[in-house]
């Protein structure tokens, strides 16, 4: 048939180079795999090593400090019904991997999101690719994760990387442009060089913007974090895919539950260091 | 080199074809063709002006008219695509980003329209700024920034956010900010221009106070003709990207260049502008109070067709007037000088009284208003009629008529 005729194989296209890229750069996935590995279980330990109510105290106080009261009491009550319901090491394991994914995210983001905004070429180039990060089903992305990484924790967080960075890379980008042009205008005519333009003025201008990325990053690693569950990434998502394929209802939303708290808690407190910014971030 | 700054033939051309718009405006094409066949804007077009050390130089014109486009090339914030621009002599447009960065920081401070503060910062931290990119350590751009509060009269507010302060405060900031670097230029870009009219008046006089003690070579842009008269020592008039016109307020007032500065100048209040020294006329004929008998005297007004005369010392020393009837007078009783009939109460100027100035002189007396230097000798006289028309903007026909109805009366 002449539509069979003219198929376009992307799905081949793709599958070689990523077949290439996994057999040429080998040596490079496992060094990269060890160091994220490495973030991830550290994390992991540090918060599976200190006593539970430990981290329950230092949440609370985190909160009380940026988000108010009202925060701090939720954060130590939801905390503290997350273990009494037994996902205490699960919920650890999950934002262990949040954290670690965020980090990265905002590593690789955060410098795109500058150059973007200072070089038009290269904003012409970062877009569409944002785009396609983005919006390309987050289950994608799993398959050359495992292909690269194996089954675990390291691709889980190679496919929440991927999915949660466009926010750091898109907001930073705007926090930059938005910096009003009589400042930045003023400040080259007083003499100031491109990086001092970016250091003194720019970011700490663009810094409320900025954590609005960071956060939006955190709410996107959360969420991958349980769809990575299906590569074995663990936590918290372990137990929701355990209650579907057990059919568990109780289970599932036991799961889905603790996520929903600890999704609350990382957002409020992020939020908080965003509108704080405007005016904390004086510097001398 | 007695320009501090000097721009030579500049132009600037905004668009993508930059080489084809210079070959066409090399060849005389005015900026509507070449936008036509190019699709590239002049912004300015051969602009030469020559600003000297100390001087408050100010660029007028309305928006669009490449005022702010032309003072941005002094310090390079845009690049002239063909000309030259010299400081003290030397030609900043070849220099390289470490030199162009000395220029800015050491030499020029700029002074912007929406001021340009950083808002996450104090007062403090904002004037010393320009110090804090130099390098200079913490105490000592503190202490320079804190005279320069000072300067401007802004202590007691230097440890609150600039975006808690009004306009006018933060303007000074800007101004702190820009002398805190003490450089040579300051370059103002419509600095009033976003203040209330009353702060603005207040800051322009205050800028003028402040001239007087820091003696900077001032560049100012504005759009607004009064504040370039009040300010400007000279004035360049730009309209669509030329300068059409560069001289004093008074010369650009008196003699305008083309109709395009008479459109401008026309609703300007010319009282406080035009002085005695512009309007006055040389009177050759004058009468010696010790040598000039009444004899000589009718004499001299006959030539002159004058029924007064002003009267001088033999050094030129003003005295007063003579009137023909008493001179005449004086002729009949036999007498030898003209001291019996010297009128000696009359009102004389300097030569930068203004029009306002003369108005209530000439009010009640029927004198021509004499114009003196220190020493009182005798430069000039100013007609009452020259006065009422520089104060009313009649023509002298409409005047004449006036005064005869007035006299009918």
């Amino acid at each position: 048939m002449i539509v069979s005729a003219i198929r376009i194989n992307v799905g081949d296209y793709i599958e070689t180079a990523i077949d290439w890229l996994t057999n040429h750069f080998a040596v490079f996935f496992d060094v990269v795999s060890k160091i994220i590995g490495g973030v991830i279980s550290g994390m992991e330990n540090a918060f599976l090593f200190l006593p539970f109510w430990i981290v329950i105290l230092i949440l609370g106080a985190l909160a009380w400090w940026k988000a108010g009261k009202g925060i701090s009491i939720f954060t130590v009550i939801g905390l503290l019904f997350i273990y009494g319901m037994g996902y205490w090491t699960e919920t650890m394991q999950t934002l262990a991997l949040v954290l670690a994914s965020t980090v990265l995210a905002l590593v690789a983001g955060i410098p795109l999101g500058i150059w973007a905004a200072k070089n038009r070429t290269a904003d012409k180039i970062i877009r569409p690719i944002m785009d396609f990060m983005q919006t390309m089903p987050a289950f994608v992305y799993l398959i050359p994760a495992v292909l690269f990484f194996g089954l675990g924790k390291v691709p889980g967080a190679f496919a929440t990387v991927i999915f949660a960075m466009p926010p750091a890379v898109r907001l930073t980008r705007l926090g930059i442009l938005q910096v009003p042009g009589d400042i930045v205008e003023a400040s080259r005519a007083f003499g100031a060089t491109r990086r001092q333009l970016l250091y003194k003025v720019q970011l700490p201008l663009a810094t409320p913007t900025i954590l609005a990325g960071v956060n939006q990053t955190i709410m996107m690693s959360l969420s991958m974090v349980v769809i990575a569950a299906m590569i074995a990434a663990g936590g918290l998502g372990g137990v929701v895919l355990k209650g579907i394929t057990q059919l568990k209802i109780g289970l599932g939303f036991e799961g889905g539950i603790a996520v929903v708290i600890l999704a609350i808690i990382l957002d409020r407190i992020t939020q908080a260091f965003g509108s704080g910014a405007g005016g904390g971030a004086a510097s001398n | 080199m007695d320009n501090k700054i000097e721009i030579k033939d500049l132009s600037l051309i905004f668009g993508s074809k930059k080489g084809e718009a210079k070959k066409l405006m090399k060849e005389g094409k005015s900026k509507e063709e070449i936008l036509e066949k190019t699709g590239c804007t002049v912004a300015v077009k051969n602009a030469s002006l020559e600003i000297k050390p100390g001087e408050v130089f100010v660029i007028m014109g309305l928006s669009g008219s490449g005022k702010s486009t032309l003072l941005r090339c002094l310090n390079r914030l845009i690049e002239p695509t063909m000309g030259q621009v010299f400081v003290n002599g030397e030609d900043i447009t070849g220099y390289d980003d470490k030199q162009l960065l000395g220029i800015r920081r050491k030499q020029m401070s700029m002074v912007f329209q929406h001021f340009g503060l950083l808002p996450h910062r104090t007062v403090l931290s904002n004037v010393g700024f320009g110090m804090e990119i130099q390098g200079i350590s913490v105490e000592e751009r503190n202490k320079k920034a804190m005279e320069s509060v000072e300067i401007v009269g802004l202590q007691g507010y230097e440890n609150m956010m600039t975006s808690e302060l009004s306009g006018g405060m933060q303007q000074r900031v800007g101004l702190a900010r820009a002398l805190a670097n003490d450089p040579e230029v300051l370059l103002m870009d419509e600095a009033f221009s976003a203040l209330d009219p009353l702060i603005r008046s207040q800051m322009q006089d205050e800028l003028l106070l402040l001239q007087e003690k820091v003696q900077k070579t001032i560049v100012f842009i504005t759009h607004d003709l009064d504040e370039a008269i009040k300010l400007g020592e000279r004035i360049a008039i730009m309209n669509n990207g030329e300068i059409v016109q560069i001289g004093t307020a008074e010369e650009i007032l008196t003699r305008p260049a083309n109709d395009y500065v008479t459109s401008f100048v026309e609703n300007i209040d010319r009282t406080s502008i035009i002085t005695a020294g512009t309007l006055m006329f040389k009177q050759a004929t004058k009468a010696r109070l010790k040598h000039d008998g009444p004899e000589t005297v009718m004499r001299k007004m006959r030539e002159a067709g004058v029924n007064v005369l002003p009267v001088v010392r033999t050094n030129q020393t003003f005295m007063g007037y003579v009137y023909l009837e008493d001179v005449l007078k004086l002729k009949k009783e036999g007498k030898k000088t003209i001291e019996d009939a010297l009128i000696s109460d009359v009102p004389s100027v300097y030569p930068d009284a203004t029009v306002g100035d003369m108005l209530p002189l000439i009010k009640d007396s029927q004198f021509q208003v004499a114009v003196v230097n220190e020493q009182n000798h005798l430069l000039g006289l100013v007609t009452q009629t020259s006065i009422i028309i520089e104060a009313t903007g009649h023509n002298e026909e409409d005047i004449n008529k006036l005064i005869e109805k007035a006299n009918e009366l």
